[in-house]
């Protein structure tokens, strides 16, 4: 049966699993719109394609599966970009659909017009322009599966408007080959074996721990191991839930807002694995004193990763959760040789010692409210259940510090590429993912701003996404910087002109709440939870509170300023 | 120190972008570059000449790698190779240096491929000092033209 470019498109998309599409129609994609109705593809339409890429990024940070969205030509493709961007630098599998103009107008500088596969090509993992519908079932299935495997990533494909019309016999490629992309995901047995021996020598080893074990979901194997062989463990931003954070051996997050436990620990360690993480400039400060006394193992899949901004003792080229079972299946045996608790004992003592030095904290006050608090507060209200999102900047970083995560997949934040906007959108994206959570953006006033515009698309879908604004007045983090490393110079960091969030939200057709009061803290948040729908809070939070600890840019982890 | 890398990619449309946009994305240096294709029409091959410390050539290699077009890379510095490039110079000949040139072309077994009154079109190949010296000894006469191919490369069949 001979089928358009269009009804091929939706029906690759339906065999790859996809369940929800967000987008945004346009001329170049009118074709494939007018096909959805006849397909069972959930359709939902945001208000700015920005918002597209984000929410099918939230989609697959909270479901693990392949986000998927698609958008028109020219200024469609072009609002995609800081999310595509986004999800390359977090290695989140998502597979964006562009329009484009009628292939023989392709360089003509024609009415809607962007050549986005060049645009994007620094920022996907791979882009294509689809000339040939006879191409389009074979290169949608390359799409998914380069997004979705190896160190997954984003995967644009361009499809001109021609290509959506016209028709061609339908073949489903059962297989996908491509000679050019084999990604290693076993780890090599004798690597296993070195970092086993390695483990068992160490005496104040510990788990420096990335996005990659929440991608591979090994965040099983990585809790038994540390549970086992008594490891304390640290998490970058992106590793946030893959250890629980009640356990005794987690330290809470390191780096620049790391706790003073972890980064003391990193820096006094013997042994450092590094799982799935990338040795980031945020995680290492300088990179030349982080973790000097530390033999280093570092677990990636991306083959570049190793030995980019460090030099590592023992590489190690695996999927982060096959890694980290290999790893459990060669040290099983050695419960039995080695007391690991008595041996490590002295070590995480001292680690934990560090914790109660100095633990996270604030200066509590009565009469304004605290931002750490409030984000305590949630947890308490959520039992720590929540999916959590986040923009970017101080309430992204209290976010991090102050919601205990237990859980992966349950941390949606923009960490590598930093998007402020990327919180709500993406908390839409994963409240679809997983409609039986309670999904909260923590965000700041600054932040909501790039994307407020989505709650036209949060309420029409009916959707019970909160959003708690820890509304300072302030671009926080910059006035937070300009505070300290610039001589209070607020150029441009003060918020005037706000509007009023709780009369937006009503605007909107959801419900507002303002807290303003310490005292109102608890029983305002509890009411905004239990509404039904979409809500905002704005809680006035004390104007000039910092995040600490803070490494300054470019210092040692052990030159942290404490509260 | 200077490598040279052979790299065998997918022939196909912004494969060279690809490439290009990943030195330039990330700071990598080229020296050279020269791309053709193979006796798979489906294939090329890239010789790229590029330079920097072993950290930043593994980075390279790393990244070259990561590419989905690209099917093999083989820094061929580490291995014996063949390596040629074929440069064009334009250089300014009158009666009083033309034998001079001539006997220097000679020596280097260049070819003269073109000529006028006052200029000599000189073809020289050969590998990367070779290529220098020639220059080198004709800067002197004065060249008024240059075109360079970048270096292409081969394994040698017998590495021992």
């Amino acid at each position: 049966m001979e089928l358009s470019g269009a009804q091929i498109l939706l029906e690759c998309l339906k065999r790859e699993g996809v369940e929800v599409l967000f987008g945004f129609p346009g001329g170049a994609v009118i074709d494939i719109y007018n096909e959805l109705p006849n397909t069972s593809l959930k359709h939902i339409l945001v208000r700015h394609e920005q918002a597209a890429i984000h929410a099918a990024d939230g989609f697959a940070r909270a479901s693990g599966k392949v986000g998927c969205c698609l958008v028109t030509s020219g200024p469609g493709a072009t609002n995609t970009v800081t999310g595509i961007a986004t999800a390359y630098m977090d290695s989140i599998p998502v597979v964006i659909l562009t329009g484009q103009v009628p292939t023989p107008l392709i360089g003509n500088d024609a009415f809607q017009e962007v050549d986005i596969v060049g645009i994007t090509r620094p920022c996907t993992k791979h882009n294509y322009l689809v000339k040939d519908v006879r191409e389009l079932a074979h290169v949608i299935r390359q799409a998914f599966y380069l997004a979705r495997s190896g160190r997954p990533g984003p995967v644009l494909v361009d499809l001109p408007k021609d290509v959506m019309q016209v028709k061609t016999k339908f073949i489903w490629p059962e297989d996908v080959k491509m000679r050019s992309y084999n990604p290693n995901v076993k780890p090599h047995a004798g690597q296993i074996k070195k970092v086993a021996q390695l483990i068992r020598d160490a005496e104040r080893p510990i788990i420096y721990a990335g996005g990659g074990v929440i991608t591979s979901q090994g965040h099983e194997a990585l809790t038994w191991l540390a549970q086992n062989l008594h490891i304390p463990v640290t998490a970058t931003l992106m590793g946030l839930g893959c250890f629980p954070g009640k356990d005794k051996l987690w330290l809470g997050m390191l780096g620049m807002h790391g706790t003073y436990a972890a980064n003391m620990a990193v820096n006094n360690a013997d042994l450092v694995l590094a799982v799935g993480a990338r040795f980031d400039d945020r995680v290492t400060g300088k990179v030349s004193t982080f973790a000097p006394m530390a033999k280093l193992v570092h677990v990636d899949i991306d083959p570049t990763s190793i030995q980019k901004n460090v030099s590592v003792h023992v590489p190690l080229v695996s999927d982060c959760r096959l890694a980290l079972e290999a790893l459990k299946e060669e040290l099983t045996p050695s419960l039995t040789e080695y007391d690991f608790e008595t041996g490590h004992l002295p070590w995480v003592s001292k680690v934990r010692a560090w914790a109660k030095e100095h633990p996270l904290s604030y200066q509590p006050s009565e009469t304004t409210i605290k931002p750490q608090s409030v984000v305590e507060k949630l947890h308490e209200l959520t039992r720590g259940e929540a999916v959590i999102c986040t923009e970017v900047g101080q309430h992204q970083m209290w976010a991090a510090q102050f919601y205990t995560f237990n859980e992966p997949n349950c941390f949606l934040s923009s960490g590598g590429l930093g998007t402020m906007g990327y919180g709500f959108p993406a908390a839409i994206g994963a409240q679809f993912a997983r409609p039986d959570k309670m999904v909260i953006d923590i965000a700041g006033d600054g932040s909501i701003q790039m994307n407020i515009q989505e709650l036209a698309t949060s309420v029409c879908n009916n959707l019970g996404v909160k959003i708690v604004i820890l509304n300072n007045g302030y671009l926080g983090m910059v006035r937070q910087w300009q505070e300290l490393f610039y001589k209070k110079n607020y150029c441009s960091t003060c918020m005037d002109a706000q509007p009023d969030f709780v009369k937006l939200a009503e605007a909107y057709g959801a419900t507002g709440f303002r807290i303003t009061e310490p005292g109102d803290l608890e029983r305002v948040l509890k009411q905004a939870l239990d509404t039904p729908g979409t809500v905002i809070v704005d809680v006035r939070v004390e104007r000039e509170e910092n995040v600490y600890p803070m490494v300054p840019a470019g210092a040692s982890l052990t030159d942290m300023l404490l509260v | 120190m200077r490598h040279i890398l052979s790299v065998t990619v997918e022939n196909e449309p912004g494969v060279l972008s690809r490439v290009a946009g990943l030195f330039s994305g990330r700071g990598f240096n080229i020296e050279s570059l020269n791309v053709g294709p193979t006796l798979d029409p489906g294939v090329s091959v890239m010789t790229i000449t590029t330079d920097g410390d072993e950290q930043i050539i593994e980075q390279i290699v790393k990244q070259l790698r990561k590419l989905i077009t690209v099917i093999k890379v083989v820094d061929l510095t580490d291995l014996k190779s063949v390596l040629r490039e074929m440069v064009l110079l334009k250089v300014n000949a009158n009666d009083t240096n033309r034998a001079e040139i001539l006997r220097t072309v000679d020596i280097f077994r260049c070819k003269v491929v073109d000529v006028s009154i006052d200029e000599l079109t000189i073809e020289a190949t050969g590998n990367y000092d070779k290529i220098s010296a020639i220059v080198g000894l004709l800067t002197r006469f004065g060249i008024k033209e240059i075109s360079r191919s970048g270096m292409v490369a081969m394994k040698r069949s017998i590495q021992n």
